[in-house]
């Protein structure tokens, strides 16, 4: 079983890397690009069978490591 | 009066930082690898230092923050043993959530490093104490993720409890008004992105940095 976990900034919360991307989109001829923001994917190899299981221990695993709640916030995707 | 400095894989001022203890207790400070498990008990004073520890894997700090010797680090600290981190140190720090808040990449996305004029926010704490009257000091700043964040319920309870002991003259990276370093509730516990160890001979531009390690030294 495979999780991916998806981080990002909170909404609210200033992402200037993101801006610098939308910003070089825009330049490059993208006007379409009004806003960007930037995050991290991260794919997990589970030994769990369980999907239920298996999400509840990566949300665990977000809380305490992956993800700093104070400016991010997380989406888990659990593939079989 | 015994002091150390915890050294982690690719930490870069944790020499600095035992230069600045010796000179201002007179006693060669204990360094303590990430791998170990305690804090001697007749430890004083803990720094954790500046520099990228873990390559910054994931966040800066957030691989530190778990390592062995942190843990401890915590417990003791919730017990009031003193505890300063400068720069990567901060960061870990805010991990730990020993102290509130996160520091996020520059506003300006770039790498700062200049001497920086701050501001003497709280004079009275124990890690400030020894400046007087004094206003302010320079520091020389060096980082990319330097931008402190934090809700404004969590910026207005550090105001108005004093517990903002520096601000940025010269916001250099966007941190939320303008903090510079912060104390958790207790006092015993600080972290501020400048680096006062870098600060303690004439020759490397100015010795701003000697009260700040004089201050917390003499309350103990």
């Amino acid at each position: 079983m495979k999780a991916i976990v998806h981080i990002g900034l909170k909404p609210g919360v200033l992402d200037p890397q993101g801006r610098a991307i939308a910003r070089s989109l825009s330049d490059l001829g993208f006007g379409e690009v009004s806003a960007a923001r930037q995050g991290k994917v991260i794919e997990l190899d589970l030994k769990e069978k369980d999907a239920g299981k298996a999400e509840e221990r990566v949300k665990e695993m977000c809380e305490k490591l992956l993800a700093n709640t104070v400016i991010e916030s997380y989406r888990i995707d659990i593939e079989a | 009066m015994k002091t150390a400095v915890i050294v982690f894989p690719a930490s870069n001022c944790d020499r600095d930082a035992a230069v600045a203890l010796e000179k201002i207790t007179g006693h060669k400070a204990q360094m303590i690898w990430h791998r170990d498990t305690e804090v001697p008990s007749d430890v004083d004073f803990v720094v954790i230092p500046g520099g990228f520890s873990y390559g910054d894997y994931r966040r800066s700090g957030a691989m530190a923050a778990r390592s062995p010797i942190v843990k401890d680090i915590v417990t003791k600290a919730e017990k009031g043993l003193p505890v300063a981190g400068f720069c990567n140190g901060f960061q870990i720090l805010t991990e730990t959530g020993l102290l509130p808040g996160a520091l996020m990449r520059n506003k300006g996305l770039k790498f700062v490093c200049r001497p920086e004029k701050l501001k003497i926010t709280n004079g009275n704490s124990r890690f400030t104490s020894a400046y007087g009257s004094t206003a302010n000091v320079t520091f020389p700043v060096a980082h990319h993720d330097g931008n402190y964040f934090a809700d404004d319920a969590t910026l207005n309870k550090l105001e108005k409890s004093g517990r903002v002991l520096f601000k940025y003259e010269d916001n250099p990276n966007g941190s939320a008004r303008d903090i510079a370093g912060i104390c958790n509730e207790a006092g015993n516990v600080f972290g501020m992105m400048p680096h006062p160890e870098r600060a303690i001979d004439p020759l490397h531009g100015g010795t701003d940095g000697i009260n700040l390690f004089k201050s917390i030294i003499e309350s103990i």
